[in-house]
């Protein structure tokens, strides 16, 4: 009963002339004219109590527009993390056992596993070496007899393999037996990667929970319509109004609220991104980064809206099955 | 049965309310297609509650409610608002929607029947210059005087052309005079080939009214005279 339908002329033949007389185009334009009609009436009604209204859709625009904002926050840590992900990588520091030509095979064997982007062997004078020119200490090196340093292999694994899998690979070339030692040069990455993870769950369940708060204030709103609009639904239903019919402009009403609320959440975050963007050029400034604040998208921006709308909708269709059947004439 | 069916029939309806009161208790009666009557008691007699029942407002205890050769009974609640599509109501107090027009709320029984807005504007100003209120068609009710209210609501129940009007205490609220324009808008609506059950106490307005008085008392039916 309550799905639109096209509007489709209706066939040129008797039938028509007999529905005409009755009045009664067919089926599916009735209900579009319908439809159309409360849609509209009940935007208009809302209007008539903007301030009522108003307030409605404001707080269910903030209730929106902090899981959004949380959400656009999480999605530009990712964006900067993903940054520092080129720079993760490990060192494994040979035995001294282990001579420059084993090291060099074991260097390639690493190399062809699976998950590693990268590998460079520095052999125990190469890195002796490196260290006179970096450190400026040349001379004074001189006066120990063995280089006290070891051999090393850097590796550099494949982010895409994602932070758990890199570990156990890493871990798993630590225990080699030619290595003597292992460090995770950007273990905290990790720790991040994991913290970023916890509150991925955490933006996740702050929505669910907001989203039923949202249908909670939606059906508030909607309660308190159809108990002013007793009186109202009571002569309705003595007339012969369906339930389809009595229910829809509450139905629609949920809708503008929804709508209502989406577009304001999404105003806020909108003005929320403007007044941090200045300050967050800055400091990406002093890190040298060109990182700049990305917003919802447009997706991003027509997931709200659809958020919105579908919490008004339900919001209101929960309340109101359940409270327009006990509604009857007396 | 007699040739012509009726449209009313009622055959040993008893209604007992949830609390235990007896309303009715086994009445018979019937209404004849085209025939206007009116329904008569006491305060308390059952009036109310018979056009109730008719109205699928309330389910008999026992016995049938037959209206327009349909049991009612065979009715799910489903089917309700289809049914009472077909009835005309009238309420003592108006039952008008006062935050919409005269012509909206006169308009309302053919939108829900899903009337093309077109002819739903004929019929409502024909409906309402029935009633003699086509100049307050677009004012809103609480602007008109409790007669030109009832007007309304009498413009909203015949609208749909209906095969029964039912009205309970039309004049209830109104002086001596607008109740007798009231009736005498109901007999214009008779003589149009509507059928008529109208509940009322006034039995000074109705007595010198040539239509069948059927009397209720305490819930029995006490006479059905033809006068
Ligand atoms: N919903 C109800 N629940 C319980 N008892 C009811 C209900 N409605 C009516 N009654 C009882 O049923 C009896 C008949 O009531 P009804 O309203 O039909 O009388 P009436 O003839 O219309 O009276 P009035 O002239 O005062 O309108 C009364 O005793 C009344 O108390
Ligand atoms: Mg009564």
């Amino acid at each position: 009963m309550n799905q639109p339908h096209p509007n489709r002329p209706p066939p040129a033949s008797p039938g028509r002339a007999a529905r005409r007389d009755r009045g009664r185009p067919w089926l599916g334009a009735r209900l579009g004219q319908q439809h159309k009609r409360d849609f509209l009436d009940s935007l208009m009604r809302l209007y008539a109590k903007p301030l009522g209204s108003l307030l409605t859709a404001a707080v269910i625009g903030i209730t929106l527009a902090l899981p959004a904002g949380l959400w656009v926050a999480l999605k530009n840590v990712d964006a900067v993390s993903l940054g520092w992900q080129g720079s993760l990588q490990a060192s494994l520091f040979l035995r001294d056992t282990v001579t420059p030509e084993a090291g060099r095979a074991l260097t390639r064997r690493i190399s062809q596993r699976d998950g590693v982007t990268r590998t460079r062997y520095i052999s125990r004078d190469e890195a002796l070496a490196e260290f006179r020119e970096l450190s400026g200490f040349g001379d004074a090196l001189d006066i120990v007899a063995d280089n006290p340093l070891p051999a090393t292999i850097v590796v550099q694994p494949d982010t895409a393999l994602g932070p758990m899998k890199i570990d156990a690979m890493l871990r798993s070339l630590a225990a080699l037996p030619e290595v003597d030692r292992a460090q995770m040069d950007q273990a905290w990455l990790n720790r991040l990667y994991a913290m970023l993870d916890v509150l991925r769950r955490a933006v996740f369940i702050i929505a669910l929970l907001l989203g039923l708060a949202v249908l909670f204030i939606v059906g508030n709103t909607i309660r308190l319509d159809i108990e002013n609009r007793r009186e109202e639904i009571r002569i309705l239903r003595l007339l012969g109004a369906t339930d389809g019919f009595i229910r829809r402009p509450f139905l629609y009403a949920g809708f503008w609220y929804g709508l209502a609320g989406g577009v304001l959440a999404w105003l806020l975050l909108v003005v929320a991104l403007l007044a941090l963007g200045g300050p967050v050029r800055h400091l990406a400034g002093l890190y040298d980064s060109g990182f700049v604040l990305s917003g919802l998208g447009f997706t991003g921006s027509m997931a709200l809206l659809g958020c919105g709308i579908v919490l008004g909708w339900l919001g209101s269709a929960l309340t109101v099955s359940r409270r327009l059947s006990a509604i009857q004439p007396r | 049965m007699s040739s012509a069916p009726a449209i009313i029939e009622l055959r040993e309806v008893v209604k007992r309310y949830a609390g235990g009161q007896l309303a009715l208790d086994r009445v018979s009666f019937s209404l004849a297609r085209g025939e206007m009557a009116f329904l008569t008691g006491h305060s308390g007699a059952g009036k109310s509650t018979l056009l109730k029942l008719i109205a699928l407002i309330e389910r008999p205890s026992r016995g049938q409610v037959i209206i327009n050769r349909r049991n009612l009974s065979s009715i799910p609640a489903a089917g309700i608002p289809r049914y009472r599509q077909g009835l005309g109501l009238i309420f003592q107090d108006y039952s008008l929607l006062y935050d919409r027009s005269v012509f909206d709320n006169a308009a309302m029984p053919l939108l829900l029947r899903g009337m093309r807005p077109t002819d739903i504007a004929r019929r409502v100003d024909a409906a309402l210059d029935t009633v003699g209120l086509l100049r307050y068609r677009d004012k809103l009710p609480v602007t008109l005087s409790g007669g030109e209210q009832q007007r309304v609501g009498i413009a909203r129940a015949v609208v749909g052309r209906p095969y029964l009007l039912l009205a309970d205490e039309p004049t209830g609220n109104l002086d001596p005079a607008l109740s007798a324009e009231i009736m005498r808008l109901f007999a214009r609506l008779n003589e149009g080939g509507t059928s008529v059950l109208i509940a009322t106490h006034d039995l000074n307005l109705i007595s010198s009214l040539p239509y069948r008085q059927i009397v209720l008392e305490h819930g029995h039916m006490a006479t059905a005279e033809a006068s």
